[in-house]
């Protein structure tokens, strides 16, 4: 009874979404009040539907209601509930309606949080996402419904993926496609702004948040990821090129020049027709991210399903969604113009070439992860691109423009005097390049990629320590000068200090990592980077649904212990399939990294061990970390919290930096 | 500066950076493309020599064997038509497992034998890389070709 009322349910969200992608557009070209009216209750009716249809699903898993194909396919009696409730989008069909519940969500929120809108671009925005959910639950309805029944019921579920049982899972793939769905806001402003032909300063002001926050999750999302992979997967690995992790990662990097591109047009009105593309196409990368993971295309992990009728399904919907925009685009974009205008060298051109930089790299990506499809579909071949390649491209494309990451917050808008720019930064480029030529020399081992990662980490600092002390220092009071910076500023510099710290935790992690496959016999001891690893034996331990061999290593320095650690190597009950639990001992400085490869036939309980150090590795993370809480800074910054008609109605506003520069 | 000479400038740099990026794809792609080829491709000698590529296969039953230090494994991929002898050192991946689909990447030297740098099952029991089913199949029909009285279960039933 009950999935036939989440069945219900998505279909009365369909239906809903219908009404609420054509009446409010139909509303606000006619300028029609009771039709753009409807908007907000539609979105929230839209939202209530599926939070039940997902209410519904949830219910059947945590009630083992093995009649449901789809929890059959990825749940188990022995399941503990926690990976019950994640089981929920641990497949293909489940994952499509946590999709389209948080694309209601955000729905719902921009209906909640734009009152200070004109109508007819609230009717647009919401009326653009309507029809984006339309083709998620069309989609969901006629090739992958997670409702259909089994009959007979089976007796038991076949198990979720021992992999996706662990609680990062729990919240990695919520938090990813909370931001994948929220650049469908940046996209519907754009989209709205097309059909309305206006376009200013007052609509990058309104779309900006969104944008970021969308960011902020995407961040986060991709962070959690790489965290999970590392210590799940055991292999000590945070980033793989897989091509699901580039389906991620392209949409970030767009999504990160259309932030920067929306600065430009909040202050500056400039960048208007390339902002627009942005937001276009990092939701067209989102849509594609979908799937390339979900149609099975792509070898991957990630990948659930290999049916092609949802692959055509789902390239009809992005070939539909990306033409109509760029028609849209070629057709109005010439009304929205270019903007305002600036010199070669300005805070705008170095925006610019962020912004230019940020999409050929994702472009690259692009191509290196589309090109064995590519290749296949002409009959070419099999091949695969390597992470070398992505290594190779990435790596030049990333050292130009986080060395103009340092000039940009320090330059002024319009027009920058390079002389006295430089003369600004000699001293922080001189300090950066110091340490950055010291310090790999007190780790032991010098080279050049170590010196010029510390360099690119180090001057990104000093820039970021400049800019402070150019705005704090001086002779009036240093509390009122802290206070009279906006938030976003500080939301800014928090966020390129993100940058510094994971590129810091990626040098060292790439340049002095030790990486130890061994054969270890009980009582061995293995002297590696400074630390002895004594390897106990394998002990047998019963879990809630595995069998586990329970290792232990105590791990000593100078003859004093410093952790123990006990990795472990499971074997699952329902599936028969084996994982990899590595021990980590977490540290400020680096992890100590165990992970048990495999008993060795014929010996006195020896196995194969996986010993790694991993330095500074966590900052990776942390650097991650700093980028959302400076995301998150800067919109809960006091000018998108006022909402007051005078300021919404304020065209074009000081910008702040030259008031204060 | 004048408007003109500003927008010839933003092109040319525009340009010279689009013209940096396609050498960099281009160069990249060509040094670490690897492809896939099939036992019977490599038996064949269609695979290039001194050169890294892939195999795609089923690993054989009985044909995996460890040496005394534990960690260099020797085991054959097969397409059930023809067998590549492999030597990996390193803990292979938790589901590797005879009879299961395997992709291995490295280079064969003279004797025959591939020396892989990396070994790669994937992270679903029922999961068959698609390299592996496509070197199934194509081992299959040429068996069916020859109208060889061998059928190929294994093949049959793995590509399923």
């Amino acid at each position: 009874m009950i999935p036939e009322i989440g069945n219900f349910a998505l279909i009365v969200g369909l239906f809903l979404a219908l009404t609420l992608g054509v009446l409010p557009i139909i509303g606000a070209a006619r300028n029609n009040a009771v039709l753009m009216g409807v908007a907000r209750p539609l979105a929230a009716g839209q939202f209530v539907f599926l939070g039940v249809a997902l209410l519904c699903l949830t219910y059947a898993f945590v009630a083992n209601d093995f009649s449901v194909l789809y929890v059959a396919q990825h749940s188990n009696t022995q399941l503990p509930t926690i990976y019950r409730i994640s089981a929920v989008w641990g497949g293909h069909e489940g994952s499509l309606l946590l999709w389209a519940f948080l694309l209601s969500v955000w729905t719902l929120a921009v209906a909640l949080y734009s009152k200070h809108l004109p109508e007819e671009m609230v009717a647009r925005v919401l009326g653009v996402m309507g029809l984006i959910a339309v083709g998620f639950l069309l989609f969901m309805l006629m090739t992958s419904n997670p409702f259909d029944r089994l009959l007979p019921a089976a007796a038991d579920g076949r198990d979720l993926n021992p992999l996706l049982q662990d609680p990062g899972l729990v919240i990695h793939p919520p938090m990813l496609y909370m931001g994948y769905v929220g650049f469908s806001v940046a996209f519907a402003f754009a989209i709205a702004a097309l059909l309305g032909g206006r376009m200013d300063a007052t609509w990058a002001r309104w779309s900006r948040p969104w944008t970021t926050v969308a960011w902020v999750f995407m961040t986060m999302g991709i962070a959690l990821g790489s965290w999970w992979a590392y210590y799940e997967l055991g292999w000590g690995g945070w980033w793989f090129w897989d091509p699901v992790e580039n389906a991620s990662f392209m949409p970030w990097l767009l999504g990160t020049a259309l932030m920067h591109s929306l600065a430009v047009t909040e202050k500056r009105n400039a960048f208007k027709s390339w902002t627009v593309l942005l937001a276009i196409a990092a939701f067209s990368l989102s849509l594609l991210g979908t799937f390339l993971v979900r149609s099975g295309v792509l070898t991957s992990v990630h990948s659930f399903a290999a049916d092609p009728k949802r692959g055509i399904f789902i390239l009809t919907f992005l070939v539909i969604v990306i033409g109509v925009s760029l028609l849209l685009f070629a057709w109005r974009a010439p009304k929205i113009g270019l903007g305002g205008k600036f010199d070669p060298l300005s805070r705008e051109s170095l925006l610019l070439s962020n912004n230019v930089l940020l999409s050929v790299a994702a472009a690259s990506v692009f191509i290196g992860t589309l090109y064995p499809l590519f290749m296949d579909a002409l009959g070419q071949g099999k091949l695969s691109v390597g992470p070398p390649y992505f290594e190779a491209v990435f790596v030049p494309l990333m050292i130009p423009m986080l060395l103009l990451m340092g000039l940009g917050p320090l330059a002024r808008w319009k027009k920058v005097d390079a002389p006295e720019l430089a003369r600004r930064v000699r001293w922080a480029f001189g300090a950066a390049l110091v340490i950055a030529l010291l310090l790999p020399l007190t780790m032991g081992k010098w080279s050049v990629m170590v010196s010029v990662g510390l360099l690119l980490a180090f001057w990104i600092i000093a820039s970021v320590s400049l800019s402070l002390r150019e705005r704090l220092a001086g002779r009036d009071d240093f509390m009122q000068r802290l206070r009279g910076q906006s938030l976003s500023y500080y939301g800014m510099q928090l966020a390129h200090l993100g940058v510094a710290v994971f590129i810091i935790g990626v040098t060292m992690v790439k340049g002095y990592e030790t990486e130890r496959d061994v054969r270890m016999d009980v009582g061995d001891v293995l002297n590696t980077g400074g630390y002895e690893f004594r390897f106990n034996g394998v002990t047998e331990e019963q879990g809630p649904n595995y069998v586990a061999g329970k290792g232990h290593v105590t791990i000593s320095k100078d003859g004093k212990v410093v952790t123990e650690l006990y990795p472990e190597k499971r074997q699952y009950n329902v599936s028969g399939m084996p994982m990899t639990e590595a021990a980590i001992d977490t540290g400020l400085l680096g992890d100590l990294y165990v992970s048990l490869g495999e008993p060795i036939p014929d010996s006195n309980g020896a196995w194969a061990v996986r010993v790694y150090i991993k330095p500074f590795v966590d900052w990776i993370w942390a650097g991650c970390l700093l980028m959302s809480l400076g995301g998150v800074l800067a919109i809960s910054d006091r000018r998108y919290r006022i909402h007051n008609k005078r300021l919404a109605e304020a065209k074009t506003e000081m910008p702040l930096e030259e008031k204060t520069a | 500066m004048k408007a003109r000479e500003k927008r010839f400038l933003f092109i040319a740099v525009g340009i010279a950076a689009v013209g940096l990026a396609v050498a960099l794809v281009l160069n990249a792609l060509d040094k670490n493309v690897s492809l896939y080829f099939t036992p019977t491709q490599v038996f064949n000698n269609e695979a290039p020599h001194g050169r890294s590529f892939r195999i795609g296969g089923l690993v054989e039953e009985g044909s995996v064997k460890r040496e005394a230090d534990g960690l260099t494994v020797n085991f054959a991929i097969t397409d059930t038509h023809k067998r590549i002898p492999v030597v990996y050192k390193g803990i292979l991946p938790d589901l590797f497992k005879e009879g299961k689909g395997v992709v291995a990447q490295g280079s064969v030297g003279p004797d025959g034998v591939m020396q892989a740098d990396e070994v790669l099952a994937k992270h679903d029991e029922n999961y068959m890389p698609p390299e592996a089913a496509d070197a199934l199949m194509k081992a299959e029909a040429a068996n069916a070709a020859a109208a060889s009285a061998v059928s190929a279960p294994a093949a049959a039933s793995a590509v399923k």
